[in-house]
């Protein structure tokens, strides 16, 4: 038997996570083509790499068909119900940094915070005959926080992409998403509500509950100490 | 588990009950047009509702609760007074893990809608239901949003925050932090004051809200920034109303005692709805009186609110219900009528059954 660690097979996501193995003594690496996602690992006996997509390692670790995943620790706690119940996160890895924030048309004066959003919300409503839209694909994290803030009158439409454009494409009134910089958010002409962080995210790696670790202890305990990583209590 | 036979036997006799109590039984469709409810509900319901596409109907989402079909059905063309009964399957998405988060269970329930006396509905309501589980040891709580609701109308604060702190009673977490910017125990935004001086961001309007819409807000902030704070101990009448619980008997001379005039008629109420339980044979002195019943779980109930419970903190509710006049008016195109009612879950009365 083999433990199975997921990472995101492409881009930077991939690269920052191979130098974090790195550094503690791992060599992770894709072989065959450029094109084949297939890869090894070096200096750790019985441990498997699989390269997937970092939006289907939270899937892959709720099933338990990888022990270990690498992803954002936004999609996890988006993706997966009762989150914390199916994985253990073992350690926040330093990059991959977003904030899940909500923004809304720089132009609105008179909206800085939740409580502003909250009062626009109800009046909107009142004025055009429905719940003003906020345009996300991180449905439950949003959904969560704004009954947690007392937030009504809303309503979530669902965006995979382009974002920032649905409100100057009359398809949203508010957006929630990710952002670094700020950079798209300003050029679409949109700012960033000042008390509504939703979620602080960074790739992180998580261990998953349902994965059969039975025979591996031995192994993931080990893991765990060349990673410097606290070892999971199931 | 009680199985799904056992729940609908048992559905079938609480059914046959509140037809001979006079309740013509109802059958909605399973499937019911998802725009009605979404609407209604918000995201709440989205999060937790079955949502379809049909080719022909559009959305359509599996029955959440029988509640917005029954007020339909009557608003359609019932007689009036009338009272319903019906018996089947809703369905709910579980957000949270765990054996007794089930997905789709059996509702039996008992509505009444009637002009006459409405505090008589709600004890009519309240003991036929509450009559069928007796044999359960359920501890049974009340309590009455229209108090909550006259408490918020009766302060001494410019109309738009009583409107505000009125719509967020079903949101706690959001009330009180209202009711603390207004009592001036929270300062304004430090954006706030540049809006009011009259500065505008040179952004570009984008977007379906119009300037109008942020005009008419600004002028609401304009006056709100004049309205004297709300003082202090009226802040802590209302917070006491709040955490009031008691034994129900009791409960109009506490509620008294916050002086809080404005409740005045929402006590006298709640004594004649006291009063109409005791008549109907109900032990008043065992149910527990919640002044907060209601504000977290059950956003359309407007007056008498109640829940029968098992021990088992685990369990849901085994019976619940309330007064919902207000959705008759949303659902009513213009009409209105005072409605009451609520539901038994049959497979938790079959699984306590089975365990006694």
């Amino acid at each position: 038997m083999t433990i199975k660690l997921g990472v995101p097979s492409k881009g930077r996501l991939m690269e920052q996570c191979f130098d974090w193995f790195a550094s503690r003594g791992l060599t992770l690496r894709r072989t065959g083509s450029d094109r084949e996602y297939a890869g090894a690992v070096e200096g750790a006996e019985g441990l498997e790499l699989v390269l997937l997509s970092a939006g289907e390692i939270p899937r892959e670790l709720a099933a338990g068909r990888i022990h270990l995943g690498v992803t954002g620790s936004d999609l996890v706690r988006d993706k997966l119900a009762d989150w914390s119940a199916q994985v253990v996160e073992l350690a926040p890895m330093g990059f991959g940094h977003a904030d899940l924030i909500i923004a809304v048309p720089a132009a609105w004066a008179d909206v800085d915070t939740l409580e502003d959003l909250d009062a626009a919300a109800h009046a909107f409503r009142a004025a055009h005959g429905f719940r003003l839209r906020i345009a996300t694909k991180y449905h439950r994290l949003v959904r969560d926080y704004l009954t947690r803030e007392g937030v009504a009158d809303y309503q979530l439409v669902d965006s995979q992409g382009a974002t920032e454009g649905t409100v100057k494409n009359l398809t949203a009134e508010a957006i929630a998403d990710i952002t670094s910089s700020g950079e798209t958010l300003r050029a679409n002409h949109l700012k960033i509500l000042s008390d509504a962080l939703i979620h602080q995210s960074q790739a992180t790696l998580f261990a998953a509950r349902a994965a059969d670790w039975t025979g591996e202890e031995a192994r993931l305990a080990a893991l765990c100490q060349q990673l410097g990583v606290a070892r999971p209590d199931f | 588990m009680a199985s799904k036979a056992a729940a609908r036997a048992c559905g079938e006799r609480l059914l046959a009950a509140f037809a001979a109590a006079g309740a013509a039984e109802i059958a909605p469709d399973i499937l019911q047009p998802a725009e009605v409810l979404l609407d209604l509900y918000g995201e709440d319901i989205r999060a937790r509702a079955y949502v379809t596409s049909d080719p022909a109907r559009g959305e359509m989402m599996l029955r959440p609760d029988f509640t917005v079909p029954v007020v339909q059905e009557h608003m359609a063309g019932g007689a009036e007074p009338a009272r319903y009964c019906y018996m089947g399957e809703v369905f709910r998405k579980q957000d949270h893990l765990g054996a007794a988060r089930v997905a789709e269970y059996i509702q039996a329930g008992y509505e009444v809608f009637d002009r006459e006396d409405p505090e008589a509905a709600d004890a009519e309501a309240f003991a036929l239901i509450a009559a069928q589980v007796a044999h359960l040891g359920l501890t049974a709580t009340i309590g009455d949003i229209g108090i909550l609701r006259a408490a918020v109308e009766g302060l001494d604060t410019i109309p738009a925050r009583k409107e505000a702190l009125a719509r967020h009673i079903w949101r706690p977490q959001r009330f009180h932090k209202l009711m603390a910017r207004y009592a001036g125990l929270e300062p304004a935004p430090a954006t706030r004051a540049a809006l009011l001086s009259g500065l505008r961001p040179g952004a570009p309007w984008i977007g379906l809200r119009s300037t109008d819409e942020m005009e008419a807000r600004i002028a609401r902030l304009r006056l709100d920034a004049t309205a004297a704070p709300i003082p202090a101990e009226d802040v802590a009448r209302l917070d006491a109303l709040f955490a009031l619980r008691c034994p129900a008997p009791q409960a109009p001379a506490r509620l008294r005692a916050l002086g809080l005039p404005a409740i005045e008629a929402a006590i006298a109420r709640l004594e004649r709805r006291l009063a109409a339980l005791a008549a109907r044979g109900v032990a008043t002195e065992a149910l527990r009186f919640d002044a907060s019943h209601g504000r977290t779980t059950m956003e359309y109930y407007d007056g008498f609110v109640f829940t029968l419970s098992a021990a088992d903190p685990a369990l849901p509710p085994v019976a619940s219900g309330g007064r919902y006049d207000a959705l008759t008016r949303v659902l009513g195109g213009g009409r209105e009528i005072p409605a009451v009612g609520g539901v038994i879950r049959p497979g938790l009365v079959a699984d306590l059954e089975g365990a006694q």
